[in-house]
């Protein structure tokens, strides 16, 4: 593998079908360690697919994928995540009926091994608490950790993701638009955490809000019908004829 | 919001407190229960009850609904009554195989139906369930429609007869117990989280680095095992392994049974064989009757109480201490 050390994520030829349908198209996508990757582009344009392409929740028809130098196109979902991609979803994923504090464990969990241990008690589990609720308190839920995580408010229940993902300490953090149903007082938060957090790690997300895009990214690669229609600084890609027809429209001069 | 907000009181909070606080009150209760009803009822109770507990792991905390495991239940039933007769197996023995059979036949069954989810896991979990229902109706050792009597229920490791019903209460007494603690033990574990996490959000499970299919193939698995204890023990206690054992009316009593007593409860699966069970035996002489009121209960709970008795008095007393 002669993966360059400044590239974490890398696709090449990426294409997916459904059926007849073409969602993405040979889409090579490159994305460089310690920065903010955002993947923009009108509605249908393939953006969620992509994401769940890289986090191997669909197999690729085409392409292949490398992450930290190795080639993970015939990995399962849970294989990424174990090596240091772990994603959030667009409608917030928490688990329901857990508390936010077990919610944190749950990833917590996962490294110690001992999960499949079914003749073992929780109460072992116990030893993980301060550490979720350290985490907690980072994304300011220090005063929700015994709240079943389904009655916290969204905005609430996107900060516990955060915080869950966290908690596995990923080299990778792949953000499904972070902010699709939050309120502006909630976005200015989600921000502020995402630009804390992204200090130490990568992250590639996809959003519809155009200036979180802004505030938050270096890199930026838009989307059309499944192909990269432009890729660069935010600056550039706002005045980029092609992306501003894109997004208006080819129907007015 | 400060403070647990759960009904549990301080002393039982921790989960092993619990565990050992339900072992203790169903061992009590287990005792008192052949005063109240007669011993045969008394032991169908208790297997059957094993037998919800087990259904209850998978269909409770895993959140799937499989429709087979009479399966599970009558295989080990069969295997049990057969070594026991045929080869001359001590009783625990007879129940060992019986069990490790039905574990066997539950990996089998888990990984061919796990790939599949909701209506589907169903749907393959009864057909799967069915073909083992014409198995053991056509093969020579299984006795067709007569079943596998077992004559006199031997010794237990060879020295302690089961002949008399007070040995054999003793001796069912105290499987229950032990199957309802592995059962509730693996609730109450790491595994069990991951188990809870996979219902509440499986996408989710998967994203933290959970391998969600080995999980469900565990507890499958785990479940079908513990339903094999529960049938093998019925075909020692009842003396007799019969068709009615993997018929699949046998895999919607266990699902009415977990529905009655209150799904994801560690009490309900028991409370609902217990309700089931005396309902079979008051009604018995009715004939068709047990199943218009059968199906008429099922409509009545999933309609009107869906968390089931456990569930319910559970929720009441919540909001009164809350």
């Amino acid at each position: 593998m002669t993966s360059s050390a400044g590239i974490i994520l890398e696709a090449s030829g990426l294409s997916k079908q459904f059926g007849g349908f073409t969602a993405v198209r040979g889409l090579d996508l490159t994305v460089h360690r310690g920065t903010v990757h955002a993947l923009i582009g009108p509605n249908g344009a393939g953006k969620t697919t992509v994401f769940n392409l890289l986090t191997k929740v669909l197999p690729p028809t085409r392409g292949r994928i490398v992450f930290k130098g190795r080639d993970i196109t015939g990995l399962g979902p849970w294989d990424v995540a174990r090596l240091g991609m772990v994603r959030s979803f667009q409608i917030s994923a928490v688990f329901g009926r857990k508390s936010a504090r077990d919610n944190v464990r749950m990833a917590l969990q996962r490294p110690t091994g001992v999960s499949y241990r079914f003749w073992m008690s929780s109460a072992w589990l116990d030893r993980l608490n301060d550490q979720a609720e350290a985490l907690l308190d980072q994304v300011g839920l220090s005063d929700a950790a015994d709240v079943p995580a389904a009655e916290l408010p969204y905005g609430r229940k996107r900060a516990l993701e955060i915080a869950t993902t966290l908690a596995l300490d990923p080299e990778l953090l792949m953000l499904d638009e972070p902010m699709a149903g939050l309120g502006q007082e909630d976005i200015a938060r989600i921000t502020e955490l995402i630009r804390t957090v992204a200090k130490s790690r990568t992250v590639l997300m996809v959003e519809h809000n155009l200036s979180v895009v802004e505030t938050l990214s270096d890199t930026i690669t838009v989307l059309m019908h499944g192909q990269q229609l432009a890729a660069g600084r935010y600056a550039d890609i706002a005045n980029n004829p092609a992306v501003i027809d894109a997004y208006m429209g080819t129907g007015h001069d | 919001m400060s403070g647990k907000p759960s009904s549990t009181p301080a002393w039982l909070a921790s989960p092993r407190a619990r565990e050992l606080a339900y072992l203790v009150g169903l061992a009590a209760a287990g005792a008192l229960l052949p005063l109240v009803v007669y011993p045969t009822l008394a032991m169908k109770i208790l297997y059957f009850g094993l037998f919800a507990c087990a259904y209850n792991l998978l269909f409770g905390y895993l959140g799937l609904l499989a429709f087979g495991h009479a399966a599970f239940f009558g295989l080990a039933s069969y295997v049990c009554a057969h070594l026991v007769t045929v080869v001359g197996l001590t009783p625990e023995l007879g129940i060992l195989a019986g069990t490790a059979a039905a574990a066997a036949l539950g990996a089998v069954i888990g990984w061919l139906a796990i790939k599949r989810t909701g209506l589907y896991f169903a749907m393959i979990t009864l057909a799967l369930a069915q073909v083992v229902y014409f198995y053991l109706v056509q093969a020579p050792w299984s006795m067709g429609e007569d079943g596998i009597q077992t004559g006199p229920r031997g010794k237990l490791f060879g020295v302690i007869s089961l002949a008399d019903n007070t040995s054999m209460y003793v001796v069912t007494l105290v499987i229950f117990l032990a199957g309802f603690a592995i059962v509730n033990r693996a609730v109450n574990s790491p595994f069990g989280e991951v188990l809870t996490a996979i219902r509440d959000n499986e996408p989710r499970a998967v994203s933290l680095g959970y391998d969600t299919r080995r999980f469900k193939l565990l507890a499958f698995t785990l479940s079908a095992a513990i339903s094999g204890l529960a049938g093998a023990t019925k075909a020692i206690v009842l003396q007799l392994a019969n068709l009615g054992d993997v018929h699949f009316s046998m895999s919607g009593e266990v699902l009415l049974a977990v529905l009655i007593g209150g799904i994801g409860t560690a009490l309900g699966p028991i409370v609902g064989a217990a309700v089931l069970m005396t309902m079979f035996d008051a009604l018995a002489k009715t004939g068709a009757w047990v199943q218009a009121i059968q199906g008429a209960l099922f409509v009545g709970f999933v309609l009107l109480l869906r968390s089931g008795v456990v569930g319910t008095l559970s929720g009441l007393f919540a909001r009164k201490t809350r």
